[in-house]
């Protein structure tokens, strides 16, 4: 998998109540959750984010409560990929259940700034930074965890027979 | 190499003699948990896979507590969409209002978590019932469509720390002071991917109730689980609530933890997270003045029957400040029946105070106790995020029902002390 985009990065902590207020849960409308997304730590961001943009963040991204509501408004806000330090793990694993596809690389989060452009081949675990020439190496996820993330996420995968 | 009691219960459900830190397993679960936000994202994934009936319709439990009783339009249709899917799949542990609790502290109440279970829960907060010594952990919505449909679950063995407790709590001093102390000693993201497990003669000296507290929090430390040695009050816990059998592990001699830390509960002091994360944690030395306009006492992690006590004791034949709205939320039907039959409603609204039906309400910033632009409230729940209890730019303040209580007597943030 191959993306490119502009970055929108963010610091360490952020929680799936800014992600996506609790307020916001009585719905699982994507298209109405994604309008929300981010709003109470960057209420410019749904605003701004178009279609293949990159989220960039530090330690801990999505960190607290569990709700899938977070990772589900960020894929359908348009953002491509998140790049982050480290992931809380029921985000991380909610983000490939569901098939939003994020890389942890702490040396890439902290040589990328807001609005650099990005390419990160998921494959190689390689991102580039267009706008710099830097490139940062990421471990990329095991196979399997690729496919399920390219097939659509967990649910996906098990209709498609992918995983039995 | 030997295991820690989180290793031997997920080896134990994965059919294998012994796992390791970091192995992939597919484990049996004995539990699947949703609630009123999270399950209806699950229901939505779970009929994407056209089966009409679930795993085990008694190892599936739905509690409807997070915007009930229903607060708009759009939770009551959130609600129907779960009530209607438990009744086609003939889901029996299905709780909504009337016999509804918040659902870590229901599903232990009823007996249906108990020592060397393997739960998954659409909650973070599932981590709860390691109190009992059961792995439990909080999934996502995905997650809990597929152990709906499986029974199982897959897992990356976590590594742990071990939290030795020694020594005894002080008066006025509770688990949440512990467990908010530990959070402020390893951070927000301290136990990331890791089991934390408690041991030592320190945790016979809390009550099992104070374990929950303490277990409920570990995913502020980023944990995947907290867990708690089995003794005779756990098992008695377990007998009370009319469990079944339990099954209890104990971490070997050789297991091997990545960090072990020595508390002595004696030295814990009353504790507050400032805003805005559960590590921002301050004795009362370090405190100050803080004005505060809300308290609220309740929630998975503090709104059981010791705590309504705790709180009771401290407002018994006082008043809560003018202008403190004071929320006191029983954390299910049986607590609010308890804590009626005891005298402690009675205190609380003669304090001054409101009692609410169970519901986890304000904690998310749901409903029932919103707070405005600039407001500060003292709360015995979990989580002091941006917006978490309202708007973005008001504050929550973390504390033990003690803490809680005190303040809302003083109109600021007071330890126990300055009120008895």
């Amino acid at each position: 998998m191959l993306f490119e985009g502009k970055v929108i990065k963010y610091g360490d902590n952020v929680d799936t109540d800014v992600i996506i207020p609790a307020r916001y849960l009585n719905t699982i409308d994507k298209k109405e959750l994604a309008a929300h997304c981010m709003e109470d730590l960057d209420a410019t961001f749904v605003n701004r984010v178009e279609d293949g943009d990159i989220m960039v963040a530090g330690f801990n991204f999505g960190c607290g409560s569990s709700r899938e509501h977070a990772p589900i408004a960020i894929k359908a806000s348009g953002i491509s990929l998140v790049i982050a330090k480290s992931f809380a793990r029921i985000f991380y694993r909610n983000s490939i259940n569901i098939g939003l596809p994020i890389i942890e690389c702490p040396e890439a989060v902290d040589a990328i700034s807001e609005g650099d452009k990005l390419k990160a081949d998921m494959d190689a675990g390689v991102i580039y930074n267009l706008t710099t020439g830097d490139e940062y190496k990421a471990e990329p996820f095991p196979a399997f965890i690729q496919e399920i993330i390219a097939t659509g996420g967990l649910i996906e995968s098990i209709k498609a027979g992918k995983i039995k | 190499m030997g295991m820690t009691m989180t290793q031997k219960i997920l080896a134990a459900h994965a059919g294998l003699d012994s796992v390791s830190a970091g192995q992939l397993i597919l484990a049996d679960i004995d539990l699947v948990l949703g609630n009123d936000v999270t399950t209806p994202v699950a229901v939505s994934e779970y009929k994407k896979l056209g089966l009409d009936k679930v795993f085990d319709k008694n190892k599936v439990a739905m509690v409807m507590d997070h915007f009930t009783p229903n607060k708009d339009i759009k939770a009551a249709t959130q609600c129907k969409m779960c009530r209607e899917f438990a009744g086609d799949m003939d889901i029996v542990n299905y709780f909504d209002v009337g016999d509804m609790g918040v659902e870590h502290a229901i599903l232990p109440e009823k007996g249906l978590v108990v020592s060397g279970d393997v739960v998954i829960g659409a909650d973070s907060h599932t981590c709860t019932y390691g109190a009992l010594g059961a792995f439990s952990t909080g999934v996502g919505s995905t997650d809990m469509a597929c152990g709906m449909a499986t029974g199982k679950a897959w897992f990356k063995v976590p590594s742990a720390i071990k939290f030795e407790l020694k020594g005894e709590l002080q008066p006025n001093v509770y688990g949440k002071d512990v467990i908010l102390h530990i959070i402020g000693m390893i951070g927000v993201d301290g136990a990331l991917y890791k089991s934390m497990e408690f041991c030592g003669e320190g945790v016979h000296t809390l009550s099992v109730s104070e374990r929950l507290c303490m277990a409920n929090m570990a995913i502020e430390a980023g944990g995947k689980n907290g867990i708690f040695e089995v003794d005779d009050k756990t098992i008695e816990f377990i007998k009370e609530a009319g469990g079944k059998e339990p099954t209890i592990y104990k971490a070997d001699d050789d297991a091997v933890y990545d960090e072990t830390y020595v508390i002595d509960l004696s030295e814990i002091r009353p504790t507050v997270a400032f805003p805005h994360l559960p590590e921002n944690t301050r004795t009362f030395d370090e405190i100050g003045e803080v004005k505060i306009d809300q308290v609220v006492i309740g929630s998975c992690t503090n709104g059981r029957l010791e705590d309504l006590v705790v709180a009771a004791n401290i407002l018994k034949g006082k008043k809560v400040k003018k202008g403190v709205r004071t929320i006191v939320i029983p954390a299910t039907n049986k607590i609010y029946l308890d804590a009626m039959e005891m005298g402690l409603l009675k205190i609380f609204i003669e304090a001054g105070a409101i009692v609410s039906t169970p519901t986890c309400g304000p904690c998310l910033g749901g409903h029932m106790g919103i707070l405005a632009e600039g407001e500060r409230a003292v709360a015995t729940t979990n989580r002091n995020f941006v917006g978490r209890m309202g708007h973005p730019k008001s504050e929550v303040y973390l504390a033990s029902p003690a803490v809680a209580a005190a303040s809302a007597i003083t109109g600021k943030i007071s330890s126990p002390e300055e009120v008895m």
